[in-house]
């Protein structure tokens, strides 16, 4: 991992008076997809956020393609090129899908090759362009949450749980998009439950317990080794 | 004793007990201390008052619920009082009926808000009170023929305590039914206080702060947040009734501008707030301080706006009449500055 | 680029009942004009009554939208928004003082260029104050609404007490531009011409602001920022500056209100604003906090309620509202249109 994107170094976030994550240590390489890993309730999703700035640091550093970001604001962050897609997925319900995109687009007005490119990957969006999205199945929403995070160039994804919930099918689909995803050069930091997919698309990975980064290295290590999954992550995770 | 009186809920601070015990040495001595008509109407309005405030604050300070309908609940006393003393004749029986209806009628009407209200958001309540407090003022004001509209009505209370009832003088002062009228007011202002102390640090009491820090939390420990709210909505309302049933029974008269109008409800808010929120005994500093300050800063204020009468706009920032002005001033500052009032000062300061 | 598996993409189902629903707030105006016509029998008073209870309903609108979407993007309760309403009033009656003689004068064109100028300063005026406003009083209380609701209060005290020190204690009473005085015949109806400008000038905004939220940017950012503000964030808006924004647009609204109202009213003073917020608070609950169009549809039923009832049962007429607010919050207790929450 010698060329990281984002590094975070001893970082502590607190919500409310609950004391979350305790000196997270992690380096997200360059152009690879990075799986966030490890039991429920670890701080993974605290990680994503206190990224995206949407909870504050309250002590260590942020640096995202050298720029020191802890201190910065959420929409700083998102200008500089992070993308997110929570894990509610953040579906503007009121909009349609095609506002959803256009808002999607920050910089400016959506980009129709790229339109086209994300019509390849979710057809299903290109179908309901005009209807409110409120209105999709659980799948399509979380079709357009990461469509709407792949309508602006960004060189960082962070992806909470994509296939939670989602039928088979549909998650393939999804690996699918996440693989094109990075083969564009994106770098992706992933937080995922299921293993199947977290070995099918994971080049590295990273493994959380009670607010820290207890183990890092390639996925495929993490994948031969039984031993080291049932030592890192107990048996919630799904077999894969 | 006198722990127990004040339900173990002791100042915590010297300055603070020194204050307290000032305020309660001069409301009780007050026909004896500062003799003369405008002073003793002074001391039955603080203690009056403090009841009023305190109630608010049972509300406000302790569950952390805005209302905007206390004048309301305070009006329903003072009219209960007069129409009851109106209608059945002179008499204590009329008093207690008064009271005792107005009370209930504010408990009704404060549960069939708080069931509407409080079960969604907290902001709901506030401009829920706020539109009904203002029809039920403009309906006051309509049915003239019942509460004598804009105007109010006189009404006589028994003769014992009207100043014809001469008893004698003791130290030099008159006593008279006046005197015996401040009595009654003070000692049931005394007691609806100590009431609302026990109240506050009973179980009941604990259980509504448990609320008001983290509602989420109390109701996932397993209280019921709306029984509770709702409860304290109603014991609320039900003391500033009777405190409005002492303000009819020591002016002799209820009407819109002295019972039902915003610019009560912001006194009481601001007598709770610069007080401090949620401790009882910040109303009773609160209300005192701005009692005094409303019938003798205005004074003040007059002859600074006489003396400024050269410069135009200064001489009208400081005229009598720009009170509030000052006060709204005062409010926002002491919301951003001091949230826990006087006594939070006083408390941290030691 | 693998091809997408082979599942069909299904809409879920809306049935009837609940697109009925969904359209039920707005179904309920035009029964509400019915059943005047049909309680008040008389054709001609029905429609004098139905168009000022449309001009009100317009006119409380105008001040409800700023407020209701101020909620809806930051959850920031502003009880001191009747303040912009009377400061409003005040510069925009001042103006048209200063511009007399063209406001007297017989000419269409001079009585609409004097209001157009009266409207424009009290907008500047309530825009700039609005601004001010939010930097000092508001928004060092985010996301506290017993402070917001205690410094808001605060504020509108200050402010109303500033208009007496600066047009003093009494009311200011003035007469409407000479071409706006007096009614209009139409089908035997009198219909008073201010009336007709009033509610000329509240669609025409409402249908603005509809264009601003369907067609633009900024529309589509504050309608995603009521839903789910972090989220917009998240995508790189400063939703902060987008807040500033608004609240300075719904305060120089409240201010062109509070123009509309004293022409209305031929009397202004410093507590109308005060007074209005109860309608507007009525308005914004039944129609949901932080949703323009059931603030919309709210203005316009509390606008008719109050007329109809008024004329049927003048003894009621105070009340009405309140009961519409009961029955509506029996109904649906988050108001007719609530804002769908992320969280």
């Amino acid at each position: 991992m010698s060329d990281a994107i984002l590094t975070l170094e001893g970082v502590y976030t607190d919500i409310a008076q609950y004391h979350i994550l305790h000196g997270v240590d992690l380096a997200v390489p360059r152009g690879a997809v990075t799986m966030l890993l490890g039991r429920n309730g670890v701080g993974k999703t605290t990680t994503l956020r206190t990224i995206m700035g949407l909870w504050v640091a309250k002590q260590g550093r942020i640096t995202f393609d050298g720029e020191d970001i802890t201190q910065a604001a959420t929409p700083a962050r998102a200008r500089a090129g992070i993308g997110f897609v929570p894990e509610d997925m953040g579906i503007f319900t009121d909009l349609t899908v095609e506002e959803n995109m256009m808002l999607a687009a920050s910089t400016g007005p959506l980009d129709a090759k790229r339109c086209e490119w994300i019509f390849t990957a979710f057809p299903p969006l290109k179908t309901f362009w005009t209807s409110e999205a409120g209105n999709l199945s659980g799948g399509q929403k979380q079709m357009l949450s990461i469509a709407r995070a792949m309508a602006e160039d960004r060189s960082l994804y962070l992806i909470d749980e994509p296939t939670k919930g989602l039928a088979p099918a549909i998650v393939s689909t999804m690996a699918s998009a996440l693989k094109e995803l990075k083969a564009q050069g994106a770098s992706i930091l992933m937080v995922e439950q299921n293993f199947g997919v977290a070995k099918a698309i994971g080049d590295y990975a990273a493994v959380m317990d009670d607010g820290r980064i207890v183990w890092t290295g390639e996925m495929r290590e993490l994948a031969e080794s039984a031993q080291l999954q049932e030592q890192l992550m107990g048996l919630s995770m799904e077999a894969g | 004793m006198i722990m127990s009186l004040i339900s173990g809920d002791a100042p915590r601070s010297k300055t603070l007990t020194l204050v307290l015990i000032a305020i309660f040495l001069g409301l009780a001595l007050a026909p004896f201390l500062f003799p003369g008509v405008r002073s003793l109407d002074t001391a039955a309005r603080i203690a009056i008052f403090i009841v009023l405030a305190a109630s608010y604050d049972l509300l406000l300070g302790y569950t952390g619920v805005v209302s905007f309908a206390h004048t309301m609940f305070f009006g329903i006393g003072a009219y209960g009082v007069g129409l009851a003393s109106q209608h059945m004749g002179r008499g204590f029986g009329a008093l207690i009926v008064g009271s005792l209806s107005g009370a209930l009628l504010a408990a009704a009407l404060a549960f069939v808000i708080a069931l509407f209200s409080l079960r969604v958001r907290a902001i709901f309540f506030a401009m829920i009170t706020l539109a009904v407090a203002s029809a039920v003022a403009v309906l006051v004001s309509q049915l003239s023929w019942l509460t004598g509209g804009e105007d109010g009505f006189t009404f006589k209370i028994p003769r014992a305590l009207g100043p014809a009832n001469r008893m004698g003088e003791f130290a030099g002062v008159k006593i008279n039914g006046k005197l015996l009228n401040y009595y009654v007011v003070f000692f049931c202002s005394l007691m609806l206080f100590l009431l609302m102390l026990r109240v506050v640090n009973s179980s009941f009491g604990r259980v509504l702060q448990a609320i008001r820090e983290n509602d989420f939390r109390a109701e996932a420990i397993g209280y019921r947040v709306v029984a509770y709210r709702t409860i304290a909505t109603c014991l609320s309302a039900a003391i500033a009734a009777l405190a409005g049933s002492l303000f009819a029974l020591w002016l002799r008269y209820v009407g819109p501008d002295t019972t039902l109008s915003f610019a009560i409800m912001l006194d009481i808010l601001l007598m709770v707030v610069i007080g401090g929120m949620g401790t009882i005994w910040g109303a009773a500093i609160g209300a005192t301080l701005l009692v005094l300050a409303q019938t003798y800063l205005q004074d003040l204020m007059g002859s600074a706006a006489a003396a400024t009468e050269a410069i135009p706009l200064l001489s009208r920032l400081l005229d009598p009449d720009r009170w509030l002005l000052w006060l709204g001033v005062l409010f926002i500052l002491s919301v951003y500055f001091f949230p826990t009032g006087i006594v939070g000062r006083l408390r941290s300061g030691k | 680029m693998t091809a997408a598996p082979d599942h069909k993409p299904t809409f879920a189902d809306v049935p009837l009942s609940a697109r009925i629903a969904q359209a039920m707030p707005f179904l309920l105006i035009p029964i509400l004009v019915v059943f005047g016509f049909v309680a008040i029998g008389n054709p001609s008073s029905w429609l004098t009554l139905t168009v000022s209870g449309l001009a009100m309903g317009m006119m409380i609108f105008i001040i409800a939208s700023g407020l209701t979407l101020v909620f809806g993007l930051m959850d920031v309760i502003n009880f001191g928004h009747g303040a912009f309403i009377s400061v409003g009033a005040f510069v925009g009656v001042s103006v048209l003082f200063a511009f007399g003689q063209w406001a007297a004068a017989p000419s269409l064109v001079l009585n609409l260029t004097a209001i157009l100028l009266a409207v424009l300063a009290a907008m500047a005026v309530t825009g700039l104050l609005g601004w001010a406003f939010e930097k000092v009083i508001v928004k060092p209380v985010y996301g506290a609404h017993l402070k917001q609701i205690l410094v808001t209060v605060g504020g509108l005290i200050v402010i109303e007490q500033m208009i007496h020190v600066i047009w003093g204690p009494e009311e200011i009473f003035l007469t409407r531009p000479e071409m706006f005085k007096g009614a209009v015949t139409f089908w035997g109806a009198a219909l008073e011409k201010y009336r007709l400008l009033a509610v000329a000038v509240g669609l025409v905004l409402f249908v603005a602001m509809r264009l601003v939220f369907r067609r633009t940017k900024i529309g589509l950012i504050v309608r995603a920022g009521v839903e789910n503000g972090e989220m917009v964030e998240a995508l790189g808006y400063r939703l902060r500056v987008v807040f500033v924004g608004v609240f300075i647009a719904g305060s120089a609204l409240a201010g062109l209100g509070g123009v509309m109202w004293g022409l209305y009213e031929e009397v202004i003073t410093a507590g109308m604003g005060e007074e209005m917020m109860i309608l507007v608070f009525i308005v914004v609950i039944i129609g949901g906090l932080g949703s323009v169009e059931g603030a919309f549809i709210g203005a316009l039923l509390v606008g008719l309620m109050q007329n109809y009832i008024a004329f049927l049962e003048p003894k009621l007429a105070l009340i009405s509202n309140i009961g519409l607010m009961t029955v509506i919050l029996l109904w649906r207790p988050q108001g007719m249109m609530p804002v769908v929450k992320a969280k």
